[in-house]
């Protein structure tokens, strides 16, 4: 792991549900913490693109895809539960 | 078909084009509403719901989305190239759409989730492509993945207020039997329509049946029905309602190929009747319904021949023995020879294969040979029911069928012959039996019911020769039914008889012809000796007067001559 790659991510949410706001609400906690400057979000609203949700296969929301570093990996959910995401983000807490 | 266009008229529903589904339903799926079908693994739940779908976007104009959870398309169109459905060319033409929604492998899952995203992207593919189906096929995996049950209900009613809103016929299906019961028993409260599928075996034969569990506002029959996977796809079926016959009823009668049975029956078997011919092992069955499809060939009727028992070019050969010629008609393709022996399955799957190659052939008239394998075992419970939907299905195709049924020679006593039943189904029955006597076997036949016509009660001996199969008057002498060589010393006695008594006879006209001379003769001179009495007696008469004149007259001459006596003269 490299650990000043920038996280590229792209997070996929159903308007204002209410797991999709808690979803945002997370994400943008996780990387203010652990990626401080190194990351870039782009949030797609299913409602207003669904043709790019249907061309990502995007069937559960909200959903976060890790575009960058390489390889894509996607989490569902709101993202809640920190280590959990942190883990599979590969971002594991070093003192850990 | 007929049961095709009586589901049309019905604007609630959607047709599903399965065949005997419609017709199970009154017409399909609830237009615009929500059908879940589920069944255990291998019944049959993708087929349907894809058929569901090909059906609309081909011969009804609803275009469809098929939402797939469990499979990707490659292995979709993999697993349904057996059918004569073109996925690809569908959805070349936008008729039909493919979303793999599979859950990705490596999807990492931090949270609740919700199905509003599916929706959405769906929401689009509706509008794009005017989408009146949709299918969700195996919804048990994405609901799988909610944590806990109400989440789980929670999206299905999402995933159903959206489908209710969007007013399309949507078609979800689920798997039965996993721990997912709870979510399963709240989606078949939920919907508007539930079908479930089983498939189970049964002695060792496979046996698939469908079931509608439940549809709201409207009748339908509720009894599980057996339905078999075949090239169309679903073939699901039903027992019509017993007296409707569809085909219009003909008094045309057709030759049973045999001369005297055609007059035993008063002129053949009724065009679309459904004849029965039983009798144990090797009472010329075969013989009797090759006679009738040689006879249907030589008309040029397409005839369909389904031998259980041997293959179709033995079947031809052994029959050209006794003067039966199918191979030109086989050969001209007039006749179909089907040898069943190595179709297994169940009934069920007999029933399809022989429906389907029949409408094939477009054949009028169909030979089974013997119907009686349809119950053998493993399928006995449905081989009656199997037998009862073939004659119908032959009525309303308005196919005259003669089918032969084995009788057991154990059982051959029995009231009943064959345990399909068919015999009160059937139009015509005639029976072959055997009669031992004197050390031979020979063949009797006898005519138990014919449905609408006269017909004999005689008991005729059946004789197959190499110029064909004949009929011949049985003898019954001192209560002994006389057949075979009796018979024919008994009618060899009756013509020596004959003969003696024929010359007896001569010679009697001869003696009474003597007779006859002898006394014209007599009477001829007796009347030449009555015609001299007569004479003799006139002359006699004429003789008598006038001497008696002569007298007179000589005595008033006396009285001129004396002249003494004028007074007396005068009184004179």
């Amino acid at each position: 792991m490299k650990p000043y790659a920038k996280f590229k991510f792209l997070l996929y949410v159903a308007g204002e549900a209410p797991n999709s706001v808690l979803a945002v609400a997370n994400l943008n906690a996780l990387c203010r913490e652990h990626l401080p400057g190194r990351h870039e979000i782009e949030v797609v609203d299913v409602f207003k693109e669904p043709k790019r949700a249907l061309a990502d296969h995007i069937f559960m929301t909200p959903i976060l895809i890790r575009l960058a570093p390489a390889p894509v990996r996607r989490i569902v959910g709101t993202l809640s539960q920190e280590e959990k995401v942190l883990h599979a983000l590969g971002l594991e807490p070093v003192a850990a | 078909m007929t049961p095709k266009k009586r589901a049309t008229s019905n604007p609630s529903k959607a047709r599903t084009g399965i065949e005997g589904f419609d017709e199970i339903t009154d017409g399909g799926l609830p237009r615009g509403r929500t059908t879940l079908l589920s069944g255990g693994p291998g019944s049959g739940k993708t087929i349907f719901a894809l058929q569901f779908l090909v059906q609309g976007a081909r011969d009804f104009k609803e275009p469809g989305i098929f939402v797939a959870f469990e499979e990707t398309l490659e292995r979709l169109t993999a697993n349904t190239r057996g059918f004569d459905w073109d996925l690809r060319e569908l959805e070349r033409k936008k008729k039909l759409c493919f979303i793999d929604a599979q859950p990705m492998p490596d999807l990492v899952q931090s949270g609740t989730f919700d199905c509003s995203g599916m929706l959405a992207s769906l929401g689009a593919q509706i509008n794009a492509m005017g989408a009146r189906r949709i299918v969700f096929d195996a919804l048990d995996i994405v609901l799988e993945l909610l944590p806990d049950l109400a989440t789980r209900r929670r999206e299905i009613h999402r995933l159903h207020e959206w489908l209710v809103a969007n007013e399309i016929t949507a078609l979800i299906t689920s798997k039965t039997g996993g721990d997912e019961g709870n979510s399963l028993t709240f989606m078949q409260f939920m919907v508007d329509c539930a079908v479930t599928l089983n498939h189970r075996v049964e002695f060792g034969v496979s046996q698939r049946n469908l079931r509608v569990q439940k549809f709201r506002g409207s009748s339908f029959h509720e009894n599980e029905s057996p339905f078999v996977i075949g090239q169309g796809g679903f073939d699901v079926a039903i027992s019509r309602i017993l007296g409707r016959v569809d085909a219009a009823v003909t008094n045309e009668r057709l030759t049973s190929g045999v001369k005297r049975l055609d007059t035993m029956l008063s002129g053949g078997y009724y065009r679309g009747a459904c004849v029965l011919i039983t009798g144990m092992p090797g009472t010329a069955k075969t013989t009797l319904s090759g006679a009738f499809a040689e006879e249907a060939c030589r008309r040029g009727e397409r005839t369909m021949f389904v031998g259980f028992d041997s293959h179709g070019t033995e079947v031809i050969r052994n029959l050209s023995s006794v003067g039966i010629r199918l191979e030109r008609f086989a050969k001209s393709g007039v006749l179909r020879m089907v040898s069943a022996r190595t179709i297994t399955g169940s009934a069920e799957t007999l029933l399809v294969r022989i429906k389907s190659l029949a409408t094939a052939h477009r054949a009028r008239c169909l030979v089974i040979d013997p119907v009686s394998t349809l119950s053998r075992s493993g399928n006995e419970l449905t081989a009656h029911s199997v037998a009862e939907r073939l004659i119908d299905w032959a009525k309303a195709a308005g196919v005259t069928m003669v089918c032969t049924s084995l009788i057991d020679e154990m059982n051959g006593r029995t009231e009943e012959p064959t345990n399909l039943h068919i015999s009160t189904l059937a139009d015509t029955w005639i029976h072959l039996n055997y009669l031992v006597q004197a050390g031979e076997r020979n063949r009797g036949l006898a005519i138990i019911k014919s449905r609408g016509m006269s017909h004999s009660n005689q008991v005729r001996e059946l004789i197959l020769s190499d110029a064909g199969v004949t009929l011949s008057d049985i003898y019954t002498a001192g209560g002994e039914v006389l057949m075979g060589t009796m018979r024919w010393e008994r009618e060899s006695a009756e013509r020596t008889a004959g003969e003696v008594a024929e010359v007896a006879s001569k010679l009697k006209h001869v003696s009474l012809d003597a007779e006859e001379a002898v006394l014209k003769v007599r009477a001829k001179s007796l009347q030449t000796e009555l015609m001299a009495k007569k004479i003799e007696k006139s002359l006699l008469v004429r003789m008598t007067a006038s001497r008696k004149g002569e007298v007179s007259r000589g005595r008033i001459r006396m009285r001129e001559l004396r002249g003494a006596d004028a007074a007396k003269r005068e009184r004179e």
